[in-house]
This record gives structure tokens, C-alpha cells and sequence, in this order.
């Protein structure tokens, strides 16, 4: 195997929740850092708490690698020291060549000055020469597809233009090393389009490519390989596919907290349980696309209570409602309950794409409005697999090729 | 000590090391890392000091005007002061508005370099916070600006020496050199403060009151006070020496205050080097303090 083009070794870093009191290590820091004192490197402060972790891993030449998470899980903060803006309190980062970040789009940029100015105060700080951007002015400018607007100040364009303009300038110049942190989803859907051939053909030259991003379907499309991280540590370092369903398992336990946000009602049957089963009436939170899947809810009830109507609803996670399924709405009559007991509901095959979902359940009145006792995130289920095909649903189907 | 080790190939080739080991800090090595970047970093830096007085002066109506009226307007309250014999200045073998008009250039000069560092960096943050470049270049670039500052003032100076008849000597070739050491002396304060002003703003708040004090506990528009113990101001005063000195340059071509004025150049020149050491140790802290 050939020499990893980055080693990053045990790395962590950590960071201060109060404001004035960051400041203020800030201060202290600075001090024992000027004098060679030994700073107090692996212990927190009041306040503090660790970023990111006792981190570990090699990119080797040409690799693309995700990096998935949620907000806080340390991303941001270990592409921020990749691109060396800022130090990591233990542990070590080797490079092997030149590191370019496609972060801070339009860097630099002063809004008086013409596109074609800011396009060489932006490259140079990008660290490079005259020379070097004269060779690829013309590439940048027709790739960005500014060319009218070049020797207007910065500061007429639309923002959507300067985004344009700073993504030209940063994906015109190549580096060995490239980091991109969310900004494959700047400008309309062409230009989106635009900025994923060039990081493809980028990827083709041979730069080895870090991205995070949020829309899991870019990342399952360019990378082979994904970092999975949670709460400032690695929790899986793969294929991306397993990435993906270990992130959203993590982001799932968080979720769960918010279980009892929502309940209430008038409470004469009550929601005890919702389980989701195999098709072996087993326990199982991770499922394929087409599975068999129960869900069973289990009641209770205080008196009796005549033909309530019971309700399951599907979400993706974080996001929006895939399905609701209602008793009434199926004219299924429910009778009347005393006691405890369950209700099953059976999807012969699960269809929808790999991805979180969660499940929200109601019992209502015979009205169907008023509502006896609602649980909102009752439980969830992963459906396993990567994002190749972008969407919610698979649709049974048939081809016929004439 | 942890420190960035910046190995140059190319412009942004580098290694970071880092971390709890217990590597003796090699000082020596990281300020000639400093230097070398320092120097590398002049193209940039010489591209954000266009970019600077471009945007400035494309949206300025009166453009160098703003360079030549701050001294003017202060010598002009204290020449009126002095018409009045508010302020004695029977030690003075100039013309006063001579003498003034000069001195409050030459103190603006310094006033602009104590000021450069601190400014460049709060203009920078926007990016330093986002892209990793050499942060020598931001002095750099600093420097460049306060220079040019410089070179319009001279037009005062010029004007002064030609309007008063003042005979100039020889001696006069060797302020150009007197007010690069002001710059100097005034930058590599600018660059102390820095650190904690980019962390507090108490300090770019208080910068003008201290300046306008120091200016008045240096020789700008009145001669030194001789008397124990205010004669002590202008020796704790760094500034004084050099500015006495550079004035006479100007005026009677010759210094005598030798003595003085190589101290503080010494000092000047050693407090540099450790400045820039503070600036590139200082800078990765405070990134990470200011956020994105």
C-alpha cells in the first residue's frame, strides 16, 4: 500500500461552553504557550468538554471520504484543523501536500472590487502565485459563467453569484488535498450539477477528498468509504452504506429523549407500548428494503371504551411524514375494550428506501378527533442500504423490454 | 511546547505536529519558520495592500486628502494655542508651525503603525477564521499600507522645508531611515496588543486615549520638559528619542541623542522578533476562540 496522504493520530480538541471564560483560557493559553510552559493538555477546565476525541485515521492518495454525524459530533472542528486554522490539543496530523478547503467560498473577498479582482485576492489566499492563476483564469471565469459581470464590483452581484464566483476560484485550483464542509449545495440545480462533475473530476486526477455533508445521497454517491462520528469519536470507520446506518441509529438514541414531548389527551385508554416485530414476531429495529414488519401497540384501559380509533404515523426522521394510517379511514370498526391487549398492524412488504423513521401513535375517539393518548416517537426502525436511488419509497414493479 | 511545523514545497505544503509530547521548544527554528513565511507570504501580501487602498480610494471622493488632515487640523489648534502664548516654546529654534506641522506628521506616522496590526487582523477575521494562509502576509500587507501613508505625508514635510526656507544638510538623508524605525517601533506595539484586543474590545476602545495621552507626554508640539522628575517621561517614553531625532534630521541634519535613540533601536528590534513569535502563537488560539 502506498504512504497515506493524510495520518491523523489521536487527535483531540476541546472547547469552552462559556463565552467569557473561552476568552479568558484564551488569555491563559496564550500566556504558557509564550513562556514554553506546559500547557494542561489533557485535562478539562470548568466549561470545557471534548470536541473531538481521541480521533484516528489514514486517507490514502486519491481517497474520497465522508464524514457524517450530527450537529455538534465534531465534523466541523477536525476539518478545521485539517486545514490547519486551528491546533489540536492532543495528538498529531501529517499531510502530505498541498491542503485547499472548499469552506469559506469567497473568502476574502471585498465587495467594491471588481469579480476579476477578488478572483486573484481570493486564489492568492488560497496560496497561489500570479502565475498559477493566470493559467486558469479562463477556466474559472467561463466556469462560473460570470463573464458579463466580471468588471462589476462584487458587491452587484446576487449572493447567489459570489457563491458562484468563490466556488469557481476554489475548485479551479488544485490541490492534493481538498475539504469540503456543505457546500456542494450552493447556486441552482445546474450549477449544483456542475460543482459534482468537477469534484468527480477531481477525483478522477487523483485529489483525495474529504466532504461532510448533511445530504447523506451526496455522500453515498462519492464516497466508497465514510467516517461515522458521535459526540467528538469515530463510531464506525467503513463502507459508506454502514456509515449511513450506524449514523442513523445514533441520531435515533438521540431522539429518543423527546419521546414523552407530546402526550396527553383524556386518557381513558392509554398507549403502553409500541413494538415493532419481524416477520418471526421478534424485536428488531433494523430492516431491508421489501422486509415484513409488525407493529404492535399495546393499550390499557381504565373503563370501557367503545369503537376508539387507533392511528400510526410513519416519519423520516427529522423530516417529513411519510404515511398515516388510521382505523377509520380503512373502515376497520374496533369494537369495545376493557382491560389490556393489542392492536398489530402488518405491512407485508416495507417499501420504503433506506433511510430513519420514526413512529408517532394515536388513539382517538370514536369522532376521530378528540384524542384519548397520543405518543409521538413511539419507536423507530432503520431500513438498511445505501442511498443509491434518491427518493422514499420503492414501488413494486415489473419491466418489459420491447 | 506544541508548535506548527511549516514544511515548504510548494506555497501551502505543510505538516502539523502537535500535541502533549514533550519536545524542548526550539525557538530558533520556529522564528526563522516565521521569517521564511514572512518573506514568502510578500506576494499575498502585497495583493491585499492593492486590495486595500483600491477599495478605500475607489470609494473616497477626497481620497489622499484623509492622509494629509489629521496633522494638519492638530497643528492647526496648536498653532493658534501658540499665538495666544498658551504653550511657552522659548527652547524652539524653529518656526513653531514648522516645528508642529512636522512633529504631529511624524507622531500621526506612528499613530497609524501603532494602529495597523490590530485593524488588519479584526478586517481579517471574516477568513482567517476559514482559510489557513500565512498571517505574517496581514503585517505585512499592514506595513505596506502605513508606508504608503508615509509617502504622502512626505508631501507636508517637503511643503514645510520649502514654505519656512529651512536650510537643509545631509543629515536629512538619514530620516527615511528615522521614520522606518518609527514605523517600526509603532508596529511592533500594534502587534503586542493584538492578541488581546482581537480577544477583548476594551482594547481598541481605550487604543485612542492611551495614543492621544502618549501624545502628550512626547515632544510633538512643545519641547521636553528638562526638570526632575518630568524630564523622566521622555526617557520611559520610547517614542520621544526617535521622533526628536527624526525631526532634527529634518530640520538641522544632525542628532544628539545618539545614545537613546540605539537603545530603543535595539530594544525595537528584538521585541519585533518576539512580536511576530506572539502573533504566530496567538493566532491558532485565537481562531478558535472568535469561532466561524
Amino acid at each position: 500500500m502506498t504512504k497515506p496522504i493524510i495520518r491523523i493520530d489521536k487527535v483531540s480538541k476541546k472547547f469552552c461552553r462559556s463565552m467569557r471564560r473561552s476568552l479568558y483560557y484564551g488569555l491563559l493559553d496564550m500566556g504558557s504557550e509564550l513562556i514554553g510552559r506546559e500547557r494542561n493538555y489533557l485535562n478539562l477546565r470548568k466549561d470545557e468538554f471534548w470536541a473531538v476525541k481521541d480521533i484516528s485515521f489514514e486517507v490514502q492518495p486519491g481517497e474520497t471520504v465522508g464524514l457524517i454525524g450530527h450537529n455538534g459530533a465534531g465534523k466541523t472542528s477536525l476539518l478545521r484543523m485539517l486545514g490547519g486554522l486551528i491546533l489540536p490539543d492532543t495528538g498529531k496530523i501529517n499531510i502530505n501536500g498541498r491542503v485547499q478547503a472548499l469552506i469559506a467560498l469567497g473568502a476574502g473577498f471585498n465587495p467594491v472590487l471588481t469579480g476579476r479582482e477578488n478572483i486573484y485576492i481570493n486564489a492568492s489566499l488560497m496560496g497561489f502565485s500570479k502565475k498559477e492563476i493566470n493559467k486558469r483564469f479562463d477556466e474559472i471565469v467561463s466556469f462560473s459563467g460570470l463573464s458579463e459581470f466580471l468588471d462589476m464590483p462584487v458587491q452587484s452581484y446576487s449572493s447567489g453569484m459570489v457563491v458562484r464566483l468563490g466556488f469557481s476560484v476554489a475548485a479551479f485550483l488544485e490541490p492534493d488535498v481538498l475539504l469540503i464542509d456543505e457546500v456542494l449545495s450552493v447556486g441552482d440545480l445546474a450549477f449544483r450539477t456542475k460543482c459534482q462533475v468537477r469534484i468527480q473530476e477531481l477525483k478522477n486526477k487523483g485529489v483525495s477528498i474529504i466532504i461532510v455533508s448533511h445530504n447523506l445521497h451526496t455522500i453515498s454517491h462519492l464516497c466508497p468509504r465514510s467516517i461515522a462520528l458521535e459526540k467528538g469519536k469515530v463510531i464506525y470507520d467503513g463502507d459508506t452504506e454502514s456509515a449511513i446506518d450506524i449514523y442513523r441509529l445514533s441520531l435515533l438514541k438521540t431522539y429518543e429523549q423527546y419521546n414523552d414531548f407530546i402526550r396527553g389527551g383524556t386518557g381513558e385508554i392509554t398507549i403502553q407500548e409500541l413494538e415493532i416485530l419481524n416477520e418471526n414476531e421478534e424485536k428488531q429495529t433494523i430492516f431491508d428494503v421489501g422486509d415484513k414488519v409488525k407493529i404492535r401497540l399495546y393499550y390499557h384501559t381504565n373503563t370501557l371504551v367503545k369503537n376508539p380509533v387507533f392511528n400510526v404515523v410513519i416519519h423520516i426522521l427529522n423530516s417529513h411524514q411519510v404515511t398515516g394510517i388510521r382505523t377509520d379511514v380503512d373502515g376497520i370498526p374496533t369494537g369495545d375494550f376493557e382491560g389490556d391487549g393489542y392492536v398489530d398492524i402488518e405491512f407485508q412488504k416495507f417499501n420504503l428506501l433506506p433511510n430513519a423513521y420514526t413512529f408517532d401513535a394515536v388513539i382517538f375517539h370514536s369522532d376521530g378527533y378528540t384524542f384519548y393518548d397520543r405518543k409521538n416517537n413511539a419507536n423507530h426502525l432503520v431500513v438498511r442500504g445505501g442511498n443509491e436511488i434518491n427518493g422514499i419509497a420503492y414501488l413494486d414493479h415489473s419491466w418489459k423490454i420491447n | 511546547m506544541r508548535k506548527v511545523r511549516v514544511v515548504k514545497k510548494q506555497a501551502m505544503e505543510y505538516t502539523i505536529i502537535s500535541g502533549s509530547e514533550k519536545s524542548t521548544p526550539k525557538l530558533f527554528k520556529l522564528l526563522s519558520s516565521i521569517l521564511r513565511d514572512l518573506f514568502l507570504s510578500r506576494e499575498l501580501a502585497w495583493r491585499l495592500f492593492i486590495r486595500d487602498i483600491s477599495a478605500q480610494y475607489r470609494q473616497s471622493l477626497l481620497g489622499v486628502f484623509w492622509a494629509f488632515f489629521p496633522p494638519i487640523i492638530t497643528s492647526v489648534i496648536f498653532i493658534l494655542l501658540q499665538s495666544r502664548n498658551i504653550i511657552s516654546t522659548s527652547t524652539i529654534n524653529l518656526p513653531y508651525p514648522a516645528y508642529v506641522l512636522i512633529g504631529t506628521t511624524l507622531w500621526q506616522i506612528f499613530a497609524d503603525s501603532v494602529n495597523a496590526p490590530l485593524k488588519a487582523t479584526i478586517n481579517a477575521k471574516p477568513y482567517i477564521v476559514k482559510i489557513f494562509f500565512p498571517r505574517e502576509a496581514l503585517i505585512f500587507s499592514a506595513f505596506l499600507s502605513v508606508m504608503f501613508n508615509v509617502v504622502i505625508r512626505m508631501i507636508i514635510i517637503i511643503g514645510v522645508l520649502i514654505f519656512y526656507k529651512i536650510q537643509i544638510q545631509w543629515g536629512i538623508l538619514l530620516a527615511p531611515f528615522g521614520i522606518f524605525v518609527l514605523v517600526l517601533l509603532g508596529i511592533v506595539i500594534g502587534i503586542l496588543i493584538t492578541p488581546i484586543g482581537m480577544l477583548y474590545s476594551d482594547v481598541s476602545t481605550s487604543l485612542p486615549i492611551v495614543l492621544q495621552l502618549l501624545f502628550f507626554a512626547t515632544p510633538v508640539v512643545y519641547t521636553l520638559p528638562e526638570k526632575f522628575p518630568f524630564s523622566l517621561i521622555s526617557i520611559i517614553n520610547p517614542v520621544s528619542p526617535i521622533l526628536i531625532a527624526t525631526r532634527n534630521l529634518i530640520t538641522v541634519g544632525y542628532i544628539d541623542n545618539l545614545l537613546h535613540v540605539t537603545i530603543v533601536l535595539i530594544l525595537t528590534i528584538v521585541v519585533f522578533f518576539f512580536s511576530l513569535l506572539l502573533y504566530r502563537i496567538s493566532l491558532p488560539i485565537l481562531i478558535e476562540k472568535l469561532g466561524t
